[in-house]
């Protein structure tokens, strides 16, 4: 259906505008950019629309779960409609806030440490597949280009907690470096045990390997990886218990004290853009992505519409590893800094380069159902 | 080639774990603290010096403001100092009911250190489900005082009055529905009495849940066991009381080792630690909410089958009825007496302390026969334990001067008075 919005757009605006606006010998060319910003806009627009009401989200829940009711104020035209505009409320009240770079501030790096943190949160979404057509770049070194991007984004931290030239951001931005880099290494080994799996970095062909039925899904020969990766993946996003660079009774605000406003805003998107990456990647890699849960079922497997792959299954699973992160934020204490490192290096790597071992293994011997 | 120093960092006042105006100078290598500086008096009142300016009764409501967590106890030792001048004891009766007040604040004491405690270790949802059930102490505050903090309840010679026949309800409003107003009104229909009652069978319960929560969690517990281990002998050399010394593993409680009002007469133990980690006195504390309960128990079915007066009959000290005011010369000679002379102490020096939540306060209280004081002075014990930081922290890293603030249960309005 989204396949058949988008080549009526294509057909009708697209077309006439270039073949109105650009010369003749341009205008595949024209056509082509024109089409892939429209394609990118076709995710980044949900996708913003996503981070603003995981805030919403995340205040309702954890105010649930601690006795309270959250925002229910905010609402629409004079409907209270339990606090549903507060996200926009909050992004209003940040846009006219004035962005105060602090005197000792590097200025040029101070402006980019936001974007920094932003994009490669952003541009990871280029080769997330969210239906086995539906993706923007179906690019065979995916789950690299998802290593690579999710790496860049701590130098966002790292150039904040520098050019603040305060003591805390500094503080905090030594903690994201060194706490990033060694998760980053669990990661990296608990991807490679999935291109084992899998035998393709591509994170379509990933998915479709996976296909059959629930306990086809990676999560189940992976086990230990699949919970090294998610956990990593709090830890990566900077999120409770892992929260260390920002501890709030520790760093004040990590980082980013030294920033207001939008560019505050900036690094806040970015933390939940990022959130929902992790969500997602763990949706592909261990539970099947947009594969239905009820495939290979005796009686739910034979009704067509609970069988089926589909793009909302996907989003189901992203929604539940999304409540989770709120989940873990309610209930766990902060981890101290050099216990994150202890656990980074001393629990998750081996337990990676073990599973490496034990999956190559299966793989080689096939092992059923996953790898004959 | 540059000196390579250590970091300076200043550590509040502005800082959310800074339990006030707390600001600590630290010194750094890299996260590991060399050297912590507490400074004081941000908060300084001059409470001590108003004191000596007013008559002994305007003073209650500024002991009150002291330890501003722990408010009848801060009046309880004021109370007391002036009662031993005076030598008076007041009605048994009013003794159970400091007794029963006091355990309610020790109750709301550790309620609050409890949630603070947890959110500077990051366990947010603590603070919440803590100040869930103080909500219901502070209304026994308020149904009993008017105030829910700052009560000035506590008199010299008993309590301001009796225990109220009946429970201050809720009120539907336009945002409190019928339905709403009758779960909230279901446990207040009886006497203050039943009410305490309802929560003190209630409340292990809650106090399991926090422990299913922290005790046997891990993260929780890499964050407090072997930090600021505080050794028995450098305890009672730092002048640690309370929790703090208990927690180390001292067996020592006013409650028990100096009897003051009832303690005396009622069942109760008193928790000690082994290590003296922050964990082991997060665990003594947690006990002793516990043990307070039970307290809080016996003394409401002592005070449910005694009624009696609550202060004493004496109209030097005590304002008479406001009625009898009306038609009785003396009585109304009395009231503007009490009202705006006070009442005179005999010259003297006195101490009395009491086992405050936090550990053992006491006032020193020095009297020239006049109606004020002539001296008064705060044994807080947050200062003594404050004092101690620097030794505590030392070698440890920047976190865990988050969790020892915690476990010192620092309140600035003792320390800076």
């Amino acid at each position: 259906m989204l396949e058949n919005i988008f080549n009526l757009i294509s057909e009708h605006i697209l077309g006439p505008a270039v073949g109105l606006l650009v010369p003749a010998g341009y205008a595949s060319n024209a056509l082509y950019t024109l089409e892939v910003l429209v394609k990118i806009s076709a995710i980044l627009l949900p996708l913003l629309f996503c981070v603003a009401y995981l805030t919403y989200a995340e205040r309702k829940i954890i105010g649930y779960i601690q006795c309270r009711l959250g925002p229910n104020r905010v609402g629409f035209f004079g409907f209270r409609l339990w606090g549903l505009g507060q996200p926009i409320a909050d992004v209003v009240k940040l846009i006219f806030k004035e962005i105060i770079i602090p005197a000792g501030a590097n200025k040029r790096l101070f402006v980019i440490a936001p974007i920094l943190a932003m994009a490669p949160s952003l541009a990871a979404w280029a080769v997330i597949p969210f239906d086995e057509t539906l993706v923007l770049a179906d690019i065979n070194a995916g789950l690299l280009y998802i290593l690579a991007l999710t790496s860049l984004a701590v130098y966002g931290v790292i150039i904040a907690g520098w050019a603040s030239n305060s003591k805390y951001a500094f503080l905090g931005a030594m903690r994201s470096a060194a706490q990033i880099v060694s998760y980053e290494i669990a990661m990296g080994f608990a991807l490679v045990c999935v291109l084992i799996a899998a035998g393709s970095l591509n994170l379509g062909r990933i998915t479709e390997a996976q296909s059959g039925s629930i306990l086809h899904w990676y999560w189940l020969p992976l086990l230990p990886i699949f919970l090294v990766y998610f956990i990593s993946g709090v830890a990566e996003t900077n999120r409770a218990p892992f929260d260390v660079a920002e501890g709030e009774s520790e760093l004040v605000a990590g980082f980013h004290v030294e920033y207001g406003g939008m560019a505050f805003s900036i690094f806040f998107m970015a933390e939940y853009a990022n959130m929902v990456l992790i969500s997602v990647l763990t949706a592909v890699l261990f539970c099947g992505g947009w594969l239905s849960p009820f495939q290979g079922m005796p009686f739910l497997g034979d009704q067509p519409f609970l069988s089926e792959p589909n793009i909302a299954w996907l989003l189901i699973k992203t929604s539940v590893f999304l409540f989770m992160f709120l989940w873990f934020r309610a209930t766990f204490p902060r981890y101290r800094y050099d216990q994150i490192m202890r656990l980074g290096w001393k629990v998750f790597l081996p337990i990676t380069i073990i599973w490496i071992v034990v999956v190559s293994g299966m793989v080689v011997a096939g092992v059923g159902p996953w790898f004959n | 080639m540059p000196e390579i120093r250590n970091m300076t960092m200043n550590f509040g006042p502005q800082h959310p774990a800074a339990h006030g105006v707390l600001r600590l100078v630290l010194e750094m290598d890299g996260e590991v603290i060399e050297r912590a500086d507490p400074h004081i008096g941000l908060l300084h009142r001059a409470t001590e010096k108003l004191a000596e300016s007013k008559p002994y009764n305007q003073s209650i409501g500024y002991m009150d403001r002291l330890d501003y967590v722990s408010m009848m106890c801060n009046e309880h030792a004021y109370v007391l100092a002036i009662e031993k001048l005076l030598g008076i004891t007041p009605p048994v009766r009013a003794r159970y009911i400091r007794v029963m007040f006091d355990e309610i604040t020790r109750v709301l004491n550790h309620l609050m250190w409890l949630g603070a405690h947890g959110l500077d270790i990051g366990a947010m949802s603590m603070f919440l489900y803590c100040f869930r059930e103080r909500e219901d102490l502070m209304d026994c505050y308020e149904a009993v005082s008017g105030t829910r903090m700052h009560a000035t309840y506590y008199r010299p010679g008993g309590v301001y009055r009796d225990l109220p026949a009946e429970m201050p309800r809720y009120q539907e409003t336009s945002n409190r529905s019928r339905a709403e107003v009758k779960k909230l009104n279901e446990k207040r229909q009886g006497s203050l009495l039943d009410f305490i009652a309802a929560f003190v069978e209630r409340f292990p319960g809650c106090i399991d849940e926090y422990e299913t929560l922290l005790t046997d969690n891990r993260i929780w517990k890499q964050r407090t066991v072997g930090i600021g281990v505080v050794p028995p002998e450098r305890a009672i050399e730092l002048g640690f009381t309370g929790p703090m010394l208990r927690g180390s593993g001292v067996e020592w409680d006013l409650r028990r080792k100096q009897p003051y009002e009832v303690y005396d007469q009622l069942d109760f133990a008193i928790p000690v630690g082994v290590n003296g980690d922050c964990y082991d006195r997060y665990l003594v504390r947690v006990e002793e909410m516990r043990q307070s309960t039970a307290i809080i128990s016996q003394c409401v079915d002592w005070l449910r089958d005694n009624p009696g007066p609550v202060i004493i009959d004496d109209h030097k000290l005590v304002p008479p009825q406001r009625e009898t005011m009306k038609d009785d010369m003396e009585s109304l000679i009395h009231h503007f007496k009490l009202f705006t002379e006070g009442y005179c102490v005999p010259e003297g020096e006195v101490y009395a302390a009491v086992e405050h939540p936090k550990g053992e306060f006491g006032i020193y209280l020095v009297s020239d026969g006049a109606n004020k004081p002539y001296r008064l002075k705060v044994r807080a014990p947050g200062f003594v334990h404050l004092s101690s930081l620097d030794e505590m922290v030392q070698g440890h890293m920047l976190a865990d001067v988050v969790a020892m603030i915690g476990t010192q249960d620092i309140v600035f309005g003792e320390i800076d008075r």
